[in-house]
């Protein structure tokens, strides 16, 4: 499909601007202009349209199929949340308008929806506050390691390695670091938990808090989890809850009931915002009461006569990590999310999601190796070792998926088990749905083993096929330019 | 049941498969004593009562404000067309393009969108894009500090107050000496950022326009840090770059900005969308998702994301970024802005602003007490102004006649008690205009 | 096939000392875990590395990797056809995909390496891990 600038036509205009009557005077000194126009697209709308339009059906989303991805809660988008975030009385509303005195009067209806998820949110997991600040789940974990960091800092300690287990997703690390922290991986035991005697050998005063999610990445719940709370905060040590897993534990369990004293959620994820094709996503950040005070500023409080205002008077807060008051759009979006499932339908969400994930295993547990023979929670993590013996590995599986109009489950996550295949049907997904993709996973199974030429190739149904990665790291070409004396987007 | 499909009698066979009596069951791994009882959040409401509860807080915000708000963030008219195309699902229910067999549309619009901000800046490379621009401006830093090899930065005063309070907060414990310069005049003052350049220094951060609005032409600047081997980064508002000489052609090494004006609604601080781009030699210490293009087995053209080994799902600790969900569905929307306003009509859009800034200025000069702040500068679309008395009790009065007059300073700047920072855009009729002149002078002599 | 005239680190490099300078690689084993290189960062001539420190990094489009210095010494070539084929490392990985040349400061070090022998020993061991 050719490039949009290729598409043009010097001289055609898309849309015509508002304000075109404009009165007054341009003045600005030739040596501060441009001379010459950027080269941006000339179509007309409805080429445009085309163009796009062409664009959308190359791509696949949770509106066209199935999205077995494990750690990523792939669950329907709700349509009534896309239209609330319409409303003009939010959309148009300036970031700036409460920063002044009597400000604040101007946006009470926004100032309530940060408030009521901050409640809402607190009373999910079971924490005392929660920022909306953090713009995703990353982000989110960074100002988690800030807050660590800022708390440390207060108590005089001195403390130099944040823990996560060797199963942790890739930002866990990464965000610690960011922060300052040297990392430490514990190593799992065999039965896919954490191993409690790594753990104690590397608990020591240096340790300033452990980085986790549970159930952890292999979907499984560790019993154990207060036990690690309890060894953690022996040394004054946090513990910080990655919320990528909350999808299982939705209004069953809560993180700080569990010995967490900070949380992030990914918005995007457990409260169906969408993905976006890689955001905006959202990834608020919730504390016990003893860290309160270390949140990013601003707060949203509420005066006696039940008026909300911004509070930035908190000398111990860890400052911004966002302009503004987070991702509001998006923010919005997750409200209405939570006021439709209420507390019964948070319940069914849960329950749902261990139901599809524990049928699916039970299922293909037959045709692919279960590294843990054991129920899992939202999540199952198969190894594709087996048919990789064969030849077939777990990344030529997942493009056969492709070819059978499904989307790839997550391949060599998490890092521990070789081959490894996660899998996370989320509550939303039919028994349906779940039988056409174990059908479709035997069917490639039984092929792996009787012909595993028809599953080494794929996908072929689609507009390009595997496509050459290598190529595209050592000559990268990241960019159309203009052919412009010599220049060739290279 | 909202958005569950499976009846009783399916959770049945289904529990029958999995060997399970119940669905408690399942949950059997979590002790009883650390589970929850029932939540204090209310029952589930229709789609209905969502809707309606939703409108009412919409309504308990001042809709209709005629708004001369600012600072970074601009109300720019966002085509129909640009909402259609983005509320596409195979746009917004897509994950991120990890399996770009079937990621293609995602793919080739981020590619596409990395080549609008690199023809915009007059840069050579693009990211698929960043949180928001403080965070870009955040992330530029590191990037700096990583191809130098050097712990010392400078910050100059006339970059967005916001973001010198968000990267002040993201490297104050990172052992990163932040220096910020003091303006003369609403520009970056030479000698003083000259003083603060040395061996150790490895970027200036400047923006332009500037927070007050004013233009500048920082080569000199590139010069001065590039003679002691740092960088220039440059944050930039995209749509002055109509008009204006883009940040590549003043010796730009890093360029960075907040996208909220190529169509994001403003939507009460968010989502917005932060653009970084570089020089080409520095690509592999960008941060953020990159789109490249290749060809399959067949010799048939497409996208995949690459140069991956930069990010946290492969290098971890090591990574240049902890970032993974980034603005792609933002990236796109600015895309499709640019793509429909087209060569001349971002042009067009630059100059409409200019001209109807130049016209309010105009009227507001008029009004007795009120004189230009830094009028000796150049500005596009957004000015300060000298007011007789403080400028917020004066914002008070004109919410009461349903106008945003502009943002007072002294909420960053406590010594501009006075001033008001005034941003004008296409969408600002004359009749808006003149209505916020009068009411500034009833409100000033009454 | 390991080649018989190297000597071989734990972290997979191998390195051929002529005289008082080394040439520096990674293994078979390690390109071929790598997957496609597409990308080296070549360590710094002069750079004085002690044994054991990080020379420099190796990306493929699945991983980075550290390469380390398997002995002391001071970094006085680095292999500058690999900016351009950086997948010399993954075709001739003890030949044309060689990386560094390091003049050791400890030659003594030498004898703490492993030769082809305890080097496929050590292979097959880590494989059962």
């Amino acid at each position: 499909m050719r490039l949009i600038f290729d598409k043009s036509v010097p001289g055609r205009r898309g849309v015509r601007n508002a304000g075109g009557d404009a009165e007054g005077k341009v003045s600005i000194p030739q040596h501060l202009l441009r001379e010459r126009p950027a080269e941006l697209p000339e179509l007309s709308e409805l080429d445009l349209v085309r163009h796009f339009t062409e664009l959308s059906r190359r791509n696949f989303g949770v509106d066209t199929g199935f999205y077995p991805l494990g750690s990523c809660t792939m669950k329907y988008n709700p349509k009534v949340a896309e239209h609330i975030a319409q409303y003009p009385g939010f959309a148009d509303l300036h970031p700036l308008i409460p920063q002044f005195p009597g400000g604040e009067m101007m946006v009470q209806g926004a100032l309530a929806v940060l408030k009521e998820m901050d409640r809402l949110l607190s009373e999910i997991c079971g924490m005392a506050a929660f920022t909306m600040q953090p713009l995703a789940g990353a982000h989110g974990e960074l100002t988690g390691a800030m807050i660590i960091a800022a708390y440390h800092r207060s108590r005089g300690n001195q403390k130099t390695t944040i823990l996560i287990p060797d199963s942790a997703h890739g930002t866990n690390p990464a965000s610690a670091a960011i922060a300052g922290y040297d990392v430490k991986a514990v190593a799992s035991d065999a039965n896919g938990a954490m191993d409690m005697a790594a753990l104690r050998a590397v608990v020591d005063d240096g340790v300033a808090g452990m980085m986790l999610t549970c159930p952890n990445t292999l979907g499984l719940f560790n019993p154990r989890i207060k036990q690690i709370a309890d060894l953690i905060h022996s040394v004054d040590g946090l513990m910080y809850y990655d919320g990528a897993n909350l999808n299982a534990l939705l209004a069953r369990c809560r993180p700080g009931d569990l010995g967490f004293d900070i949380v992030h959620l990914n918005l995007h994820k457990t409260f169906a915002t969408p993905h976006g094709g890689g955001g905006p996503g959202a990834g608020p950040v919730g504390v016990v009461e003893r860290l309160v005070d270390f949140l990013p500023a601003s707060v949203v409080r509420e005066r006696p006569d039940g008026s909300y205002y911004l509070d930035y008077d908190r000398p111990k807060s860890i400052g911004y990590v966002a302009p503004f008051y987070g991702n509001f759009a998006i923010i919005l979006r997750a409200y209405a999310y939570i006021l439709m499932l209420g507390r019964e339908g948070l319940l069914r969400a849960s329950a749902n999601a261990l139901l599809n994930a524990n049928y699916v295993l039970a299922r293909l547990k037959d045709h692919y190796d279960l590294p843990y023979n054991r129920r899992c929670m939202h999540e199952c993590v198969f190894s594709a070792s087996r048919q990789a013996a064969g030849g077939v590995r777990a990344f030529h599986i997942a493009k056969a998926l492709i070819d059978r109009g499904i989307h790839p489950m997550t391949i060599y996550f998490p890092l521990t088990v070789p081959e490894a295949m996660m899998i996370e049907p989320t509550e939303t997904e039919s028994k349906e749905t779940l039988d056409a993709f174990v059908d479709a996973m035997i069917e490639i199974a039984d092929l792996a083993r009787d012909d595993p030429e028809q599953v080494v190739g794929c996908p072929r149904t689609t507009p390009v096929g595997q496509l050459d990665e290598t190529l595209a790291a050592r000559k990268p070409d990241l960019v159309s330019l203009p052919a412009v004396e010599g220049q060739d987007g290279r | 049941m909202p958005f569950i499909a499976n009846t009783k009698a399916q959770r049945e066979q289904m529990l029958a498969a999995i060997g399970s009596e119940s669905v408690e069951e399942l949950f059997a791994d979590i002790p009883p004593d650390l589970q929850c009882g029932e939540l204090n959040v209310p029952r589930g409401l229709t789609e209905q009562e969502v809707r309606t509860r939703i409108a009412a807080l919409a309504d308990r915000n001042s809709g209709g404000l005629v708004s001369f708000l600012g600072g970074g963030f601009y109300d720019h008219f966002i085509p129909a067309a640009l909402d259609a195309i983005v509320s596409r699902s195979e746009f917004y229910t897509a994950y991120t393009p990890y399996q770009p067999e079937i990621s293609q549309g995602t793919l080739q619009a981020i590619y596409e969108y990395q080549s609008a901000i690199c023809r915009l800046t007059d840069m050579e490379v693009a990211n698929a894009s960043l949180y928001d621009g403080g965070t870009a401006v955040y992330e530029a830093i590191m990037m700096a500090l990583r191809i130098t090899g050097r712990r010392k930065v400078v910050v100059d005063e006339t970059v967005s107050p916001i973001y010198r309070k968000m990267v002040r907060s993201y490297t104050s414990n990172l052992g990163i000496a932040l220096v910020e310069t003091p303006a003369a005049e609403g520009l970056p003052d030479r000698d003083a950022v000259a003083e603060q350049i040395d061996g150790d220094t490895a970027a200036v951060i400047v923006q332009n326009p500037n927070f007050f609005g004013c233009i500048d032409d920082v080569t000199d600047l590139a010069e001065l840090v590039h003679q002691r081997g740092g960088l220039l980064v440059v944050s930039c508002y995209p749509i002055s770059l109509g008009l204006l000489k883009p940040p590549g052609q003043m010796g730009a090494d890093i360029v960075v900005g907040e996208g909220q004006s190529l169509g994001m609604p403003l939507s009460f601080g968010g989502p917005y969308l932060g653009l970084m781009a570089s020089r080409l030699k520095y690509v592999r210490k960008m941060p953020g998702r990159i789109a490249g293009r290749t060809v399959d087995a067949r010799g048939r053209k497409g996208f995949v994301l690459t140069l991956q080994a930069r990010e946290q799902h492969i290098r971890r600790e090591r990574a240049t970024s902890n970032i993974c969900t980034n603005e792609g569905l933002c990236a796109l929307r600015a895309l499709v802005y640019l793509s429909l306003l087209g060569k001349e009509g971002l042009v067009e859009l630059a100059r409409i602003c200019a001209a109807k800034a130049d016209y309010l200025r105009g009227r507001l000069l008029a009004v007795p007490g009120v004189t230009m702040r830094f009028g000796h500068r150049s500005h596009l679309n957004e000015f300060v102004v000298n007011l007789p008395m403080a400028a917020d009790k004066v914002i008070r009065g004109l919410f009461g006649r349903g106008l945003a007059a502009g943002f007072p300073l002294v909420r960053y700047f406590p010594e501009m008690n006075n001033c008001l920072l005034v941003a004008v855009t296409e969408q600002r009729t004359k009749e808006d205009m003149d209505f916020l002149a009068h009411s500034l002078e009833v409100i000033l002599c009454g | 096939m390991i080649p018989e005239d190297l000597s071989y680190s734990d972290q997979n490099e191998w390195i051929r000392a002529e005289g008082n300078v080394g040439t520096v690689g990674i293994t078979d084993h390690a390109q071929d875990a790598l997957g496609d290189v597409t990308f080296v960062e070549l360590p710094v001539t002069g750079a004085e590395l002690a044994k054991g420190q990080e020379a420099c990094a190796i990306e493929s489009t699945k991983a980075a990797v550290s390469v380390y210095a398997p002995v002391s010494g001071k970094v006085v070539e680095a292999n500058a056809e690999l900016e351009d084929d950086p997948g010399l490392v993954n075709s001739s990985p003890y030949g044309d995909g060689w990386i560094y040349k390091i003049e050791l400061s400890a030659p003594a070090e030498l004898t703490s390496l492993m030769d082809a022998a305890q080097y496929g020993d050590f292979l097959a061991t880590e494989g059962e891990h």
